[in-house]
């Protein structure tokens, strides 16, 4: 065989760079997602969580009941074809109450998340970026306010707004801020001393530059876990408010109130008033727990477990 | 350290006297009158007796200094749904019931825990330390009023092993106590059970094999020594949550504690009980508190005592 010159091809000088080792270059979120990817448990309750909401969502629309509707004909049935989950001591189909009481719990959540991440983050941020005596005044502050019962508070603050879903909402948040507060704090204090927002200072960028470029990108990780975290709290202290009769009030129902109605069911034996709620409560708190597990393992893999 | 202990002092003095302000001005912010139930009004002869009984007439800042004079003879006011009742006495009646029930909780949540937690580590990626691990994970997600109702229906109602509510003998405390110590169970197991891994990793225990110590002298006297120390920093939630959550289990399982008397407070809008109850409560978790932050400068002494640096 014969080789002729024309067969060969030169190489392109830019190929080069292919031949060097080096990994592709991910950016921050592309990692962590990666990781995350391989976390199954993680990726379960992230599925899981996609589901409820879905559902939540979806349910009462696909159900053929309204949630209010009561009728003492159908009381108390077992889940069945006409009613998937069953009916309760007034006949409303348990199904849709399920789905209706996931919009309520699941709002609660998410919105005393929210409102925490916003105070939080503000207020951390401002306290750890001015540091001196501006962190001091804010941080003793926060340590006060720390020292307090979070329940108690929350009962307190309920029992003086009256209950509804507005007033849950503000009560639960009205304390919530502080643990996302001082993790945000802490975590600015530690980068704004770090060497490279020194080095940047240093070659004159500006403080919202920093901010933007250095500040942020390496608190966010933490800030998603927390806010992760905290859905799943706000949820179980609104079924615990709900179950001292301070939560949301009839016709509306979250899975609190509904677990707290089904509650004389355990000896009646219409263990479907309690199961469903029960079940789906747990379950909503077992999905955000494992993922905020997952999340905080993906951005920070120091502190793999 | 003492002053630190003292500056610790200082700042549960301001965090008491806030949560009392605040308690305070709250109960009188609430809307409505304690006395008019159901719209009924009273003769107005009969409502200025009352408002005089309770000290309704005088400014609010003359109620609130003399409120926290009481406070300070441990005076916490009479009620106001049943005048003839004390504050004081409900929390006499009912304490006790809820120590108890807390007391035999914690005990058993941190024993528990803590064997879980070191058994888990030991045998790290084995079935028991999966067991333990879902374990953990179930008392994170599960609610204990869902909990409660599981043991009331299988261990009492089904099983008859234990009675199914109210209190008297020991065996009333099992299944409150259970319930309310799964989730600190969970939450003190899985934080020991990482501790342990991280210390038995550490060089001081290679050095204690290499010396040919027994496992035994290794585990209980080098690695949990270290390995509980953050459960110590925990304590105080834990006592804060199991204080809390009792709300709800006396209610499940009708134990005549302080959360029965709490509850039917909110439900009458007796606000001097709730707000007995809670600058009670608050004293004694910030207390607690307190003496936990002692406690644990004194067994860790590397701690900072100047400063608070506590960071992340």
């Amino acid at each position: 065989m014969i080789v002729s010159d024309e067969l060969f091809t030169p190489m392109r000088k830019d190929n080069l760079s292919a031949e060097a080792i080096v990994r592709p270059q991910l950016t921050y979120w592309q990692e962590a997602w990666l990781r995350l990817r391989g976390n199954k448990l993680a990726l379960a309750g992230l599925v899981i969580i996609i589901i409820l909401g879905v559902m939540a969502i979806a349910g009462p629309i696909i159900s053929p009941h309204d949630y209010a509707k009561q009728s003492m004909i159908t009381k108390n049935q077992p889940p069945s074809a006409e009613n998937w989950f069953g009916t309760d001591d007034f006949g409303r189909d348990v199904f849709t109450r399920v789905w209706h009481g996931a919009r309520i719990s699941l709002f609660v959540g998410l919105m005393a998340a929210l409102i925490d991440f916003f105070i939080g983050v503000l207020y951390g941020g401002i306290a750890g970026y001015l540091g001196g005596r501006v962190d001091n005044i804010m941080m003793r502050f926060v340590d006060i306010l720390y020292g307090l019962p979070y329940l108690l508070v929350v009962i307190l603050l309920m029992v003086v707004m009256g209950s509804g879903l507005v007033t849950i909402i503000v009560a639960l948040s009205a304390t919530g801020w502080i643990g996302m507060a001082r993790t945000v704090r802490g975590q600015v204090l530690q980068m704004k001393n770090s060497e490279y927002v020194l080095a940047a200072k240093t070659m004159g960028a500006k403080p919202f530059y920093i901010v933007r470029k250095h500040l942020l990108p390496n608190t966010i990780g933490i800030i998603i876990v927390y806010v992760t975290l905290s859905v799943p709290s706000a949820i179980f202290a609104e079924a615990f408010l709900s179950f001292l009769g301070l939560g949301i009030q009839a016709p509306m129902a979250s899975w609190g109130t509904m677990a707290n109605d089904g509650l004389p069911t355990i000896l009646s034996g219409h263990w479907w008033r309690l199961f469903f709620p029960a079940f789906f409560i747990s379950l909503t708190m077992l999905a955000f727990n494992v993922l905020g597990d997952g999340l905080r393992d993906a951005f920070d893999p120091k502190t793999r477990r | 350290m003492l002053s630190f202990i003292l500056r610790r002092f200082v700042s549960m003095i301001v965090t008491l006297w806030l949560i009392i302000t605040l308690t305070f001005f709250l109960m009188h912010a609430a809307p409505g009158n304690p006395f008019e139930k159901e719209g009924k009004g009273l003769p107005d002869a009969v409502a200025a007796n009352l408002n005089a009984f309770y000290n309704l007439d005088k400014p609010l800042i003359v109620q609130y200094g003399l409120y926290l004079q009481n406070l300070v003879k441990f005076d916490l006011g009479p009620s106001i749904a049943n005048s003839s009742d004390t504050v004081n006495k409900i929390i006499a009646r009912g304490f006790p019931v809820s120590f108890q029930l807390g007391l035999v909780a914690i005990l058993f949540a941190i024993v528990t825990g803590i064997a879980l937690g070191v058994v888990a580590a030991l045998r790290h990626n084995r079935l028991i330390d999966y067991v333990a691990m879902v374990i953990a994970v179930i008392g994170i997600s599960v609610p204990s009023f869902v909990l409660a109702s599981l043991l009331i229906k299988y261990l009492a109602v089904e099983w008859k092993l234990f009675p199914t509510a109210t209190w008297g003998t020991w065996q009333h405390v099992v299944l409150p106590a259970l319930a309310l110590a799964f989730s600190p169970i969970a939450i003190i197991a899985r934080l020991t059970r990482t501790n342990m891994l991280e210390v038995l990793t550490a060089e001081y225990i290679e050095t204690a094999r290499a010396k040919g110590l027994s496992p035994a002298t290794i585990v209980f006297k080098h690695a949990l020594r270290n390995a509980i120390l953050p459960v110590v920093t925990l304590l105080g939630a834990l006592i804060a949550n199991i204080l809390t959550g009792s709300f709800v289990i006396e209610k499940i399982f009708a134990i005549p504690g302080m959360g029965k008397y709490f509850v039917a407070g909110i439900n009458n809008r007796d606000y001097s009980v709730i707000m007995g109850t809670t600058v009670f409560y608050s004293t004694l978790l910030i207390f607690m508190m307190f003496i936990v932050d002692v406690l644990y400068s004194i067994i860790d002494p590397r701690i900072k005592f100047h400063g608070k640096e506590r960071e992340g």
